[in-house]
């Protein structure tokens, strides 16, 4: 028999079991292959990074007003400073410039509050910002009322317009996404197929056919005369084919959830829509967090693909105007290099996003 | 109040099973089944795994569809109208087997949700209610916590809260205590017993706790194979069992 009244300290956790040299020893050297997977890791990042700071920051040259001013031992960035305006905002003029801040900066202050946890009334900022937003922000950036010059969509460009896709894009391509989602699963056998169809439609046709056919046949069919704009178009296309793959992702993060969160919901009272979304869709929506990011992640960089039709976004900026600078010639490998790292640095933001706000929503109760 | 007179006779049963029949597919798993309740009566049903308890009591709030015979409710026949549903759904609370609270709400939204979107009760008042109820099954403590974080006995309990937060005039259990570890089973069978006892409420259970169905039930319902086999007073019932399946049935759940 054994019995003890004894109750054992704690003791700091032996040294041989932390610090950096016993990681180092644990992850890096722990067998023969492991040490030669090591030592070719690092004379890859020897071979390639050296020469790489070498070139974007050692040699480079940062200020000059011509290309002469730039010695070509390593890259000119002077080249993207004298026409960073340009990658922003494409052919919007100067002038009214500040119209595009002010959008910008208006949206950027008035999403500040939704990530303040004791903020009130978020559900009437959100929807100011989704109702009336957009029309503030179109007045200020078209104009063309209230005293300000219009200026029309053919204007917009570089970075600017792949935000304005991308945000539209998402914020409208979420909503029908999850209709689309809901209506795949009815039971009302019309929603059902007319859902099916239509996300089976928009899934099997690559995006550059839909901006094809939105710019050049859809003209065709519309009565003569009728001038839609040329963006509205792009954008309804990329809209409706991104909601079919949200409507997927969505209905992934559906069918995850036990059928008697359902039932417990309606057997309430809850109507379906009720039980919707204030019992299945949090749930499913935020299981579905990295498969949605990665779709808006795909939307983001998709924006690009609208210079087939005549739309200069970021890259088409970089790539057509900036590169057909008779006086800035050969200096593409820096402007590919900006527009990646600019298109990396959003991508990037939305998956560290994504991922404090799947900690933040986190209830603990796996098991 | 002119309502209630008109249906008074009627209101003496608050739900009546007629003739109820129900197949999945081609499986035939309610046959005729009749059965009054009246208001206020406790019921205990209880019978083999797959004899069709928990569809039984899952027509009565339409969670299961029957497709003949009717299920009439406070008066009026439960169809497939939508409106009427909902209503009736609001004065029939349900626990389930595994709970099924909500894991993205606290403890106190999960209270809360069901009176104030669909009775529209002030949020403030709707939590003054739920608070109410988590003191009467004994958990006021946990109301900022998730689900995901109580016991699986305090779960149940919190069913039981939000339930009662609808202040239904029927309560529906499926097995509430079968997914429990034994030492849980007591604290959540002490709410029912607690809400039994204080009268008024009708309570249809479905649950192997014999000793719930002595102390409490005024008539124990047996069924098997999707009949209702035998039906009477728990005394009755387990001291002087009819059938020879009942017979057959209790001497394997008692020993
Ligand atoms: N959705 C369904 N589709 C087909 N058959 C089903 C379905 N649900 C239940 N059944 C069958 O109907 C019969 C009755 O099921 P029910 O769940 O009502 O039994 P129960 O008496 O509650 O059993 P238990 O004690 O195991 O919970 C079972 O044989 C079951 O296999
Ligand atoms: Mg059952």
């Amino acid at each position: 028999m054994y019995v003890t009244d004894k109750i054992l300290p704690a003791q700091p956790a032996p040294s041989d079991t932390k610090g950096p040299v016993v990681w180092l020893k644990e992850n890096l050297f722990s067998s023969p292959l492991n040490i030669l997977m090591t030592l070719f890791a690092v004379y890859l990042i020897y071979l390639l990074v050296p020469p790489a700071i070498q070139w974007a920051f050692i040699d480079a040259d940062w200020f000059a007003a011509t290309r002469d001013g730039c010695s070509r031992e390593g890259a000119c960035w002077a080249y993207i400073a004298n026409r960073f305006g340009q990658t922003i905002y494409g052919f919007y003029p100067e002038a009214e410039q500040w119209r595009v801040n002010t959008a910008f900066l208006m949206l950027i202050v008035l999403c500040i509050p939704l990530f303040i946890n004791s903020f009130p009334k978020k559900m009437w900022l959100g929807g100011f910002i989704l109702i009336i937003f957009p029309f503030i922000a179109f007045f200020l950036i078209h104009g063309g009322s209230f005293g300000l010059v219009e200026v029309s969509t053919d204007k917009w460009g570089g970075l600017m317009l792949t935000l304005i896709i991308s945000i539209i894009g998402i914020t409208l391509a979420l909503p029908l996404g999850i209709i689309l989602a809901l209506g795949r699963r009815s039971h009302m056998p019309i929603v059902k197929s007319v859902s099916v169809l239509f996300i089976e439609f928009w899934r099997g046709v690559p995006l550059i056919t839909v901006l094809f056919m939105s710019s050049v046949m859809l003209p065709l069919f519309m009565p003569e005369g009728s001038d839609f704009d040329k963006l509205a178009r792009a954008m309804i296309g990329i809209i409706l084919f991104q909601s079919a793959y949200v409507a997927e992702v969505v209905r992934g993060g559906l069918q995850a959830i036990p059928k008697g969160q359902y039932e417990a919901a309606v057997a309430m009272g809850l109507t379906y829509w009720k039980s919707m979304f204030l019992v299945i869709l949090p749930q499913a929506l935020k299981l579905v967090i990295p498969g949605l990011v990665n779709t808006f992640i795909a939307l983001f960089k998709d924006t690009t693909l609208v210079l087939i039709i005549g739309l200069f976004d970021l890259l088409g900026v970089v790539q057509n105007v900036l590169g057909a600078d008779s006086k800035w010639l050969g200096f593409e490998t820096e402007g590919y290099v900006y527009a990646a790292f600019v298109f990396w640095l959003f991508c990037f933001g939305m998956s560290r996003y994504s991922m404090a706000l799947e900690r933040k929503l986190h209830t603990g109760h796996k098991r | 109040m002119s309502e209630a007179n008109k249906n008074a006779a009627v209101n003496d049963y608050i739900i009546r099973m007629i003739n109820l029949n129900k197949w999945y597919g081609d499986f035939h798993v309610l046959k005729d089944i009749n059965l009054d309740v009246k208001q206020g009566e406790r019921i205990v049903i209880c019978g083999p795994s797959g004899s069709g308890k928990s569809t039984l009591i899952r027509c009565i709030n339409h969670l299961e569809e029957h497709q003949k015979g009717q299920i009439v409710i406070e008066g009026e026949e439960l169809t497939g109208d939508i409106k009427h549903l909902e209503k009736v759904r609001t004065n029939v609370g349900m626990c389930f087997q595994h709970f099924n609270l909500f894991p993205h709400l606290t403890i106190m939204d999960n209270l809360t949700l069901a009176p104030i979107w669909v009775r529209k009760t002030p949020k403030a008042e709707a939590e003054a209610t739920a608070m109410k109820y988590l003191e009467r099954v004994k958990i006021p403590d946990q109301a900022d916590k998730f689900p995901g974080q109580l016991s699986g006995g305090q779960q149940q309990r919190v069913a039981i809260a939000r339930s009662l937060c609808m202040n239904p005039k029927v309560m529906l259990f499926d097995e509430p205590t079968s997914a429990l570890d034994p030492e849980m089973i007591s604290e959540v069978l002490d709410v029912m017993v607690e809400l039994a006892e204080e009268g008024g409420m009708t309570m249809l259970c479905v649950t192997h706790e014999m000793g719930f169905a002595k102390q409490v039930a005024d008539r124990v319902i047996f069924m098997d194979a999707g009949q209702i086999i035998e039906e009477n007073t728990p005394d009755e019932f387990f001291n002087n069992p009819q059938s020879e399946r009942t017979q057959l049935f209790l001497s394997q759940i008692i020993h």
